[in-house]
């Protein structure tokens, strides 16, 4: 159907630290396609940033070590040249981060920000770039876009920061934009119209999209295909569909019991995974998620199960995930009485 | 089904009759901005007018977007914040005309939990001394006995007796907000006002604190005043809900029915607008254009109406007032 854009394959990043050297990703393995959005997710510390990071190679190099590969249209990221990469940044991937407010040079107009990105990979001249910024604040639905265009970042509220992130991030018609959080950091109402909107560009320019998120609302509004991640790895991998009707992994069963609702019964308790996250020194040494996880055996405490394929393209890190699916056969439980009273 | 709503919509009703243990009547607060010469040039009107009361042993959410003036009136009302106007009655005193040792006792009664566990405890002082100040300033037991009685609320909190001697830094988000919990309970408050207290946290943390406020609500027979942007944690752990928009409040009513019947155009905007972690459900979205006007010129009139989607004349000209409609549902909308 649609080409295959990114391959991002047994991905390792290593820091170095004063405490010796810690594995932030550790063997992440997912691939995007064109007019796909893939949905990251995981709490904090579970590399889903440092992922999205080193497909762009934005960490600092002098104290990160990759291993894997990442093949965007076959040509692996991780082997570029700096000229290289300035090439591929901004033109052929761009990214949005979290914070509108601190990720736009406050001392240049936000005019100017777009038209620098415009002059570097485009082949324009200055009147033409300014005409083009004008052109996508328009189409990212900031209003008055001609006046808009000679603002300050400080003039701009939260939202229209974050338009103009977009807008700057999409100038250059890339074929990947990778988004780290881009409505973490605003209001539900203004949350709810950026996401429509990148979702309406994502279709206009059939780019493929990473949205790497904590709120699974959002991985359920926007995305098509979800990896989940738990201690730097990939612990599940599933249609948006599958994640929600029928998770496999127990962390992510526990991870969709434990977030309160808007719909559907209240429960007087909500569920709890017990624990927290072990730091990235301190990883167990079986199934990262054994100490927490309420079916570990002797088996996932001792050895670290590998990220296994199941039909229909799912794929899941788990010793007992047939187990544990059978002795629930009510698995989906609270997602479909959720769904009935919806209905 | 008819029998279930009627059973429902009794008990808030008998509630409300008997205990309401705080008043908040008219509160307003203000923030002045100065010009040059450092006199007042305009006012960020952050809570506008704002009344309602808490009965005993509910849990009250006040929902709203940032920079609608919920936590501003969280902390006026413990006059963290002192308030421009208004009136705040507990137990038959109005708080806002207290000084001195008067204001301090009632402190004892009403305490605070912050949003922030990284900031909100003193990183250079040890969690038990932490704790034991509050114990200190309210002049209460000696040494000993409030050791003690730090050792006690640890242990309440789910903590052992070694964690009364280590500092903060060594501790983890979810477990800081559970210290921040103990210092508001140390003092045995009747009143705990929660502000965002679990919104930096990770989504399997914060349904352990979800449900350890739940379960020390029960057992100090506890009123939270819970302040939160997020209208799913909200509608877990709330009786009654109230939401502000730009300074007011613009609808009060029990949780279920609000979930299930929005009145305010602008709490079904904001209900609509949150994803729901379902794929599997469509819903029809109503779309706010716009943003939320400043503070320091809200619209005349209802302070909705320059987003709302079915403004009319009278809504630019009149302010609303507060109705009380069926099953203790309260609106300020010329709809109604």
């Amino acid at each position: 159907m649609s080409e295959l854009l990114l391959e991002v394959k047994n991905l390792k990043v290593h820091f170095d630290t004063e405490n010796g050297t810690v594995t932030a990703v550790d063997d992440v393995s997912f691939s995007v396609k064109q007019g796909e959005t893939v949905g990251v997710v995981g709490e904090s510390g579970c590399g889903k940033s440092v992922t999205a990071e080193s497909i762009l190679r934005l960490l600092n190099e002098k104290h990160t070590h990759y291993e894997g590969n990442i093949l965007f249209e076959e040509k692996d990221i991780l082997k570029f040249s700096y000229s290289e990469l300035q090439k591929l940044r901004g033109n052929d991937i761009s990214m949005i981060f979290q914070d509108p407010m601190s990720s736009l040079n406050p001392v240049y107009t936000v005019g100017n920000q777009i038209v620098e990105a415009l002059l570097l990979h485009q082949n324009l001249t200055k009147k033409e770039a300014e005409v083009k910024a004008v052109e996508m604040l328009k189409l990212t639905g900031i209003p008055l876009p001609e006046k808009r265009v000679n603002e300050y970042p400080h003039e701009l509220s939260g939202g229209m920061r974050q338009r103009v992130m977009i807008a700057m991030a999409l100038s250059c018609k890339p074929k990947l934009l990778i988004a780290d959080e881009p409505t973490t950091a605003l209001d539900v109402t203004t949350q709810s119209q950026i996401l429509d909107l990148i979702n309406e560009l994502k279709d206009e320019f059939n780019m493929g999209t990473i949205m790497i998120t904590h709120d699974l609302g959002v991985v359920a509004e926007v995305c098509t295909k979800v990896v989940v991640m738990y201690l730097g790895q990939v612990i599940e991998e599933a249609s948006v569909e599958s994640i929600f009707s029928s998770p496999l992994h127990p962390y992510t069963q526990g991870l969709l019991k434990s977030i309160p609702h808007i719909e559907g019964p209240r429960d007087e308790k909500l569920y709890v995974i017990e624990g927290k996250v072990p730091t990235l020194t301190q990883i167990p040494k079986g199934c990262r998620f054994a100490p927490r996880c309420e079916f570990a055996t002797e088996l996932c405490r001792d050895k670290m199960p590998q990220l296994e394929s199941y039909e229909n393209d799912l794929k899941v890190r788990c010793w007992h995930f047939k187990d544990i699916q059978e002795k629930r056969g009510g698995l989906n439980g609270i997602r479909n009485e959720s769904q009935t009273v919806n209905s | 089904m008819v029998l279930e709503m009627s059973l429902k919509q009794s008990t808030p009703k008998t509630e409300a009759s008997n205990d309401v243990i705080l008043e908040v009547k008219n509160l307003k607060k203000y923030f002045p901005i100065t010009g040059s010469l450092n006199n007042t040039v305009s006012q960020v009107k952050a809570v506008n007018d704002v009344s309602f009361s808490l009965i005993k042993g509910e849990t009250y959410g006040l929902v709203g977007e940032s920079g609608c003036g919920k936590s501003t009136t969280g902390r006026t009302i413990l006059r963290l914040l002192e308030p421009t106007e208004g009136e705040v009655i507990y137990d038959g005193q109005n708080i806002n005309k207290l000084k001195g040792n008067d204001l301090r006792n009632i402190r004892r009664e009403l305490q605070m939990v912050f949003q922030d566990p990284y900031s909100s405890l003193n990183p250079r002082k040890r969690v038990g001394t932490i704790l034991e100040e509050t114990l200190k300033i309210h002049k209460m037991g000696n040494k000993k006995e409030r050791t003690e009685q730090v050792m006690n609320i640890l242990n309440k909190v789910g903590f052992q007796r070694e964690h009364y001697y280590r500092f903060p830094h060594e501790f983890s988000g979810g477990q800081r907000q559970r210290i921040g919990l103990a210092r508001a309970l140390i003092i045995n408050p009747s009143i705990i006002i929660c502000d965002e207290p679990v919104s930096a946290l990770d989504v399997s943390i914060q349904s352990q604190v979800l449900n350890l406020l739940e379960d020390i609500q029960q057992e100090f027979n506890l009123t939270y005043l819970f302040i939160s942007h997020d209208l799913g944690v909200v509608r877990h752990i709330s009786d009654r809900i109230g939401v502000m928009y730009l300074g007011k409040l613009v609808e009060e009513s029990p949780t279920d029915e609000l979930y299930t019947n929005p009145l305010h155009p602008y709490t079904k905007a904001l209900l609509s607008a949150i994803p729901v972690p379902n794929p599997f459900v469509k819903r029809e979205k109503i779309k706010l254009i716009g943003e939320i006007p400043s503070p320091v010129n809200p619209p005349s009139g209802c302070v909705f109406h320059t987003r709302c989607p079915f403004a009319m004349d009278v809504c630019k000209q009149d302010e609303p007032i507060m109705k009380t409609l069926d099953l203790e549902h309260k609106v300020a909308c010329h709809l109604y």
